[in-house]
């Protein structure tokens, strides 16, 4: 049995968090994604989990760090001053591999910006916020039901190859209420699962991995004992200086994502088949898009909407074909234009790239995104 | 049918409130609905706007572009949010604070919202629900089983009576 609920997108990643097993928040509520800390505060003592307020957003995301490690699903939200923050314990749980979510709110930046108001700043941030080479996953839902969906996606996919993954939203999204059928009950829903070592505790070396390259990560207090570091460590778990080390655990950590990128990205087509033009967006601004999309239709102009439901790792392979298929791109989205960056250095001059990007505080109307569609058509 | 509406006023008048309700008397209809909003850093005060989208077919975008209807609650909403109006617009104000609606030329109804809440029901916290009232009796845009569902599912308890007067002073303001 389901039920159908008016939900905003804030409180539809509440309920996917519950419905994934999540059992430990710890964060600092901020505009526009306070809805994810006030709720999950009441729903997780409900599923036996715990809600910690800690006293900033750096010691909200450390709390999830340890609570991670005792086998739990973990969750952190926050919006842009905080993800700033939060920065430094991403790559921290890069480099030891620790399982998380975290969700972004975007709101106008930088600095504390426009706190009601959509923006899509963070998407660069979001891949290379955090400093040094490293690698992890980021999703962008475009409506309340995909918040639901993509949150579940986030603990499948943040589990199976133990790397963060940020959940990028925007305020459109994350205040909009609208129509979702959720079950009645999350008990049938499937549990993503944490490896597990195959071998008893004295014979276990916590970063030695088989041919997933994904180790296996067994709970503090189980009887299994392991060192976590962010130094680089080799197989022991323990810190490895050598250039050997250093190349062989980086160049896992770049495999275990980049060679799994067929089921890690995600895109949407709408209105592709017999399209010659080819608007990209995601997110917040996509809803806008879906909308130009129609009235172009509508006057005979044959447009259509790539989505990127995977932010990062970047769509290369489809974008890559997108070039091959269509005559010219328009990337619209709401920050002075970033990811327009990726998608020029794929299609690398084989049609025009072209950039809307909105950063005024509003979401662009469909007739104002219509317009500058005509006007990248005209130039090719 | 696509009916856009926006519900603008001061922050802590209920506004977000109201258009919560009326998604929700939509999706009770069997209908689509939208409910997005806008306002400012302060906890109270400031202008304030929920919107409500509804419709029986996919709504990509969740913004009004056009409002069919608009209720204003403040001469500031009454500046801020009326100039995307068309001449088909419906235009309901709370008299007590909307002296005029700049730019438009069409029908307006001047209600006594908020001095009906406070002569009626001893409170000025009814006059969301009192405009709810209004607005379905007027557009029809959802049912009055709907609304009043809504109305009661989202109150605190033991105000239901009282919430339910409000709507049906709403809907009596419309002759």
């Amino acid at each position: 049995m389901s039920k159908i609920l008016l939900l905003q997108g804030n409180q539809a990643v509440v309920e996917g968090a519950i419905a994934a097993g999540v059992k430990f928040f710890g964060g600092y509520p901020i505009t526009p994604s306070t809805e994810i800390a006030e709720q999950l505060a009441e729903r997780l003592p409900e599923v036996g989990g715990k809600f910690m307020q800690m006293e900033d957003e750096i010691a909200g995301i450390g709390a999830i760090v340890g609570a991670a490690l005792t086998g739990k699903k973990v969750m952190t939200a926050t919006s842009g001053p905080g993800f700033s923050l939060k920065q430094e314990f991403i790559g921290m749980a890069c480099s030891s591999e620790i399982p998380m979510v975290i969700v972004d709110v975007q709101r106008v930046g930088p600095s504390t910006g426009q706190p009601t108001s959509p923006s899509q700043g963070e998407i660069m941030q979001a891949r290379w916020g955090t400093h040094g080479d490293h690698w992890l996953i980021a999703l962008t839902p475009a409506s309340v039901p995909e918040c639901f969906d993509l949150t579940l996606r986030a603990y499948a996919l943040s589990e199976k190859y133990r790397v963060p993954v940020i959940l990028l939203m925007d305020e459109v999204i994350g205040h909009m209420r609208e129509k979702i059928e959720l079950p009645d009950t999350y008990a049938d829903i499937p549990q993503a699962e944490r490896k597990q070592p195959t071998v008893p505790p004295e014979k276990f070396l916590p970063y030695s991995v088989d041919e997933s390259l994904v180790p296996a990560m067994p709970a503090f207090g189980s009887g299994y004992r392991w060192h976590v570091t962010g130094l680089v460590h080799d197989e022991t778990g323990f810190p490895k200086g050598t250039p050997e080390a250093t190349l062989a655990a980086q160049n896992r950590l770049r495999a275990k994502i980049e060679n799994n990128v067929d089921d890690i990205v995600q895109v949407e087509n709408y209105k592709m088949e017999d399209a010659e033009f080819a608007v990209i967006a995601f997110g917040g601004a996509a809803r806008t898009a879906y909308e130009s999309v129609d009235m172009a239709r509508k006057e005979g102009l044959k447009v259509g909407l790539v989505r990127p439901i995977t932010i990062w790792p970047f769509a290369e392979k489809q974008v890559k074909e997108l070039a091959e298929k269509v005559n010219g791109i328009l990337v619209h989205e709401l920050n002075c234009g970033q990811y327009v960056l990726e998608v020029e250095r794929v299609v690398a001059g084989k049609v025009p790239v072209h950039l809307y990007g909105k950063y005024d505080n509003e979401a662009a109307t469909p007739q104002e995104l219509l317009d500058e569609i005509k006007k990248a058509m005209a130039n090719k | 049918m696509k009916h856009e509406l926006r519900l603008s006023g001061t922050g802590g008048q209920g506004l977000i409130t109201a258009g919560i309700i009326l998604a929700e008397a939509a999706l009770l209809d069997g209908k689509l609905a939208i409910q997005s909003q806008s306002y400012g850093p302060e906890a109270r005060g400031g202008s304030s706007k929920a919107e409500v989208i509804i419709s029986d077919e996919t709504i990509h975008f969740g913004k009004v572009t056009c409002p069919d209807t608009l209720l204003v609650m403040s001469q500031e909403a009454a500046n801020k949010y009326t100039n995307d109006l068309g001449p088909n617009s419906i235009v309901i104000t709370d008299s007590l604070f909307v002296q005029n609606v700049p730019g438009f030329t069409g029908k307006i109804y001047a209600l006594p919202i908020t001095h009906s809440a406070k002569e009626e029901l001893g409170k000025s916290l009814f006059a969301n629900i009192i405009a709810l009232g209004a607005i379905v009796k007027l557009t029809g845009v959802v049912s009055d089983a709907s609304i009043i569902e809504a109305v009661l599912a989202k109150v605190p308890k033991g105000t239901e009576e009282a919430n339910k007067k409000a709507l049906e002073i709403g809907m009596s303001l419309i002759k």
